[in-house]
C-alpha cells in the first residue's frame, strides 16, 4: 500500500471529506470553470481580488479525491496572496506533482507537499491540477466576472 | 524446411491450426488462462486480474506466435508481387478474409472489409454510403445509448448532407425504449445504426427485431458489433442487417485490424471514400474507375498482419467454442451482479434483463477515479469514466461509472477479488 498512502495521505483524504471554501461566493468578482473531459470532472473556481489582493477563494463542482483536496487546500493557500505570488504557487505545485520536487521549494509550498504521491501516477496529475488552471483562468480575467 | 517457407496448395502456411487449452466440450479456465501469456503477470506487486476486457481483450499466445511468423519469416506487400513471399502473403491475407467472413455468417467474402476498427468502419459507412444515399430530411435513428464512434459519425454525415439525426431514448433500467423506437422509425428513416451490445452498461439490444422492423421500412441497417462480436455467435444474416461493424483488438486479436461486413448488394453501389493503391480498376491523370468491393474500400497497403492475427484469433475462439464462452461469461457476470451488488454503497448502473460480459457501476461517495486506483493497487484492472458514452452518463445523471468486464479466461476467484477489493476502498475512504 506504500503509493496508494503516498497517494492517498491523510489529509487529502480529510480535506476530501470536508472540503474547505466549497460555496457559491456571492461577492466575487472572478469566475472560471475547469472541466476534464477525460473524466467528466469539473470544478468552478471563484476569486475575490481587491487592492491587488486574493481576498477570498472558492470552489464548487465534482471530481474525485484528489481534485476536491487540491481545490480546497488550493482555496485556502492562495487567500490572502497577490495574484503574481498565486501563479509563482501553481508553478511550484505543478512542479511537484509532474515529478520534479527537487525545484518545488518545500517552503513555499507548505501543505500543498502532501500531494507529492501524485507524480507517480501521470493520470491523476490532471485532477490535481484542474483547480490551479481554472484558478490561473479566473485570475487572468480581464474583465470582472457577473 | 520450416513450414513458412512453404507455399502449400490452397494456404499460405502463415495460418497455422490453432489449438487452445481447452479441450471441445471441456472447457477449462485454468487451461485457457495458461494460453495467455500476460495473466500470469504482476501488476503494482499483484496477480493481475484483467477486468477491462471490454476496452481491449488480451492475446493468446497463437495470436501473438501468427504476427511474430508473419514478420520473421512471410513479410511482404500483397498483390502484384509477382515472387514467392508476397504470393504468400496474399494468400494469407485472403484467407484471412474468408476466415472471417465464416465468422460473422457473411454469404461471400467480398462482403467484409478490413479497416482499422470499428470506429473507422462506420465512419467508412457514413461517408460513403451516408453521403450518396442521404438527402435533406432523410433521418437517420441511433440510440441513446451508443458509443461515440457509432454517433459522432452520423453527426458529421447529418451535418453534411441535411440528414436529421434521431436518438431512441433508453429507460431507467438501461434498455432501449422500444415503444419510443417504433414511433421514431418512420416513413423517412433512411438508416438505423445500433450497437448489439452496450459498451457503457452491458444492454444486449433486440437487434434482429430491430433490423426487422427498420427494413420493413426501407431502411438500411448497421449493428455495432464492437462488443457483441467477442461473446456471441455472430451470423449477419440471421440478424438482418445491412452493415456489421467489429475489432480486431476485442476479439483477442491485434490491434489496427477491424471489419465492415456489408450486404454485397450495397457495397456495390457505394462509392470509394478514401483514393489510393489498391482500390481502383484504371487510373489516368484525370479520372479512374474504381475496383469491385472489397479492394474498393481498402485504399493503401492494408493491415496484413493484423489481419492474419486476427484470423488466428477467431480460429482460436472457435476452437473454444461460443457455448463455453457464454456459459461461462454468464456464470461470471452472475456472481458479479451478486457481490458486487451486495457491497453497501454499490450501485449498478444498467440492469436490463438481457445483458453480457459488463457490468457498470457507481459507489456512494467515492469518485470511479479514486475507486479505480484503489482497485489497481490489488492488481485489479477496471475502467473508470464515461465510456466514450457520454449521453449514457447524463442520463444516468452521473458523471462516470466504474465498468468490470470479463472475458473467458476470468475466474470467479477474481470476480470474488473485486468485491473484496470494493471494500476495500470504502475502508480507505470511510
Amino acid at each position: 500500500m506504500t503509493g496508494l498512502s503516498e497517494l492517498y495521505q491523510n489529509v487529502i483524504l480529510e480535506h476530501n471529506r470536508s472540503p474547505r471554501n466549497y460555496r457559491l461566493m456571492a461577492d466575487a468578482n472572478r469566475e472560471a470553470q475547469g472541466h476534464n473531459p477525460l473524466c467528466g470532472d469539473q470544478v468552478t473556481v471563484r476569486l475575490k481580488v481587491e487592492d491587488g489582493r486574493i481576498q477570498d477563494a472558492a470552489f464548487q463542482g465534482m471530481g474525485c479525491a484528489i481534485s476536491r483536496a487540491s481545490a480546497s487546500l488550493m482555496t485556502a493557500a492562495v487567500k490572502g496572496q497577490t495574484p503574481q505570488q498565486a501563479t509563482e504557487l501553481f508553478q511550484q505545485f505543478h512542479r511537484l506533482v509532474t515529478g520534479h520536487p527537487e525545484a518545488a521549494d518545500p517552503e513555499t509550498l507548505g501543505k500543498l507537499a502532501v500531494f507529492s504521491g501524485v507524480s507517480a501516477y501521470p493520470i491523476r496529475v490532471k485532477c490535481a491540477s484542474l483547480p490551479w488552471h481554472t484558478m490561473k483562468a479566473a485570475l487572468d480575467q480581464t474583465r470582472e466576472a457577473d | 524446411m520450416g513450414k513458412a517457407e512453404v507455399v502449400e496448395l490452397g494456404g499460405s502456411g502463415l495460418l497455422e491450426r490453432v489449438s487452445s487449452g481447452a479441450r471441445p466440450g471441456r472447457f477449462s479456465v485454468d487451461a485457457v488462462r495458461r494460453d495467455f501469456p500476460i495473466l500470469g503477470t504482476t501488476v503494482r506487486g499483484r496477480p493481475l486480474i484483467y477486468l477491462d476486457n471490454a476496452a481491449t481483450s488480451q492475446k493468446p499466445q497463437a495470436v501473438i506466435d501468427a504476427i511474430v511468423r508473419f514478420y520473421a519469416m512471410g513479410n511482404a506487400n500483397i498483390h502484384r508481387g509477382v515472387y514467392a513471399l508476397s504470393e504468400q502473403a496474399t494468400v494469407a491475407y485472403d484467407e484471412a478474409r474468408r476466415r472471417v467472413a465464416r465468422f460473422l455468417g457473411a454469404e461471400s467474402p467480398a462482403e467484409i472489409v478490413f479497416t482499422r476498427g470499428t470506429t473507422e468502419s462506420i465512419n467508412l459507412v457514413a461517408q460513403s454510403w451516408g453521403r450518396a444515399a442521404l438527402r435533406p430530411g432523410d433521418e437517420i435513428l441511433v440510440t441513446a445509448m451508443e458509443h461515440h464512434s457509432n454517433l459522432i459519425p452520423w453527426q458529421l454525415v447529418a451535418e453534411q448532407t441535411g440528414a436529421v439525426l434521431r436518438a431512441c431514448p433508453i429507460t431507467q433500467q438501461g434498455e432501449l425504449d422500444l415503444e419510443a423506437w417504433h414511433r421514431l422509425l418512420g416513413d423517412r428513416t433512411r438508416l438505423v445504426a445500433v450497437t448489439h451490445l452496450s459498451n457503457a452498461l452491458g444492454t444486449l439490444n433486440p437487434v434482429r427485431e430491430l433490423a426487422e422492423a427498420a427494413r420493413a421500412r426501407g431502411a438500411v441497417v448497421l449493428v455495432d458489433g464492437a462488443q457483441s462480436a467477442p461473446h456471441l455467435p455472430i451470423d449477419v444474416q440471421a440478424l438482418g442487417c445491412d452493415f456489421f461493424a467489429c475489432s480486431g483488438h476485442k476479439l483477442y486479436g491485434p490491434t489496427g485490424v477491424g471489419v465492415l461486413y456489408g450486404r454485397a448488394e450495397l457495397l456495390q453501389r457505394m462509392p470509394p471514400w478514401q483514393g489510393g493503391g489498391g482500390m481502383i480498376a484504371s487510373v489516368t491523370l484525370e479520372r479512374s474507375t474504381w475496383a469491385e468491393p472489397p479492394a474498393r474500400f481498402e485504399a493503401g497497403t492494408p493491415p496484413i498482419a493484423e489481419a492474419i492475427g486476427l484470423a488466428t484469433a477467431l480460429d482460436y475462439v472457435d476452437e473454444i467454442g461460443f457455448e463455453a464462452i457464454t456459459a461461462w461469461e454468464d456464470a461470471l457476470l452472475h456472481l458479479a451482479v451478486e457481490r458486487v451488488g451486495a457491497v453497501p454503497g454499490v450501485r449498478l448502473v444498467g440492469t436490463a434483463p438481457r445483458r453480457a460480459a459488463v457490468l457498470s457501476f457507481v459507489v456512494d461517495g467515492i469518485h470511479p477515479h479514486d475507486v479505480g486506483a484503489v482497485l489497481d493497487d490489488q492488481g485489479i484492472a477496471v475502467r473508470a469514466g464515461h465510456h466514450c458514452a457520454q449521453p449514457v452518463m447524463r442520463h444516468f445523471g452521473i458523471p462516470a461509472t466504474l465498468r468490470a468486464s470479463f472475458a473467458f479466461y476470468n475466474t470467479l476467484d477474481e470476480v470474488e477479488a473485486l468485491a473484496r477489493g470494493l471494500r476495500r476502498v470504502q475502508e480507505v475512504f470511510a
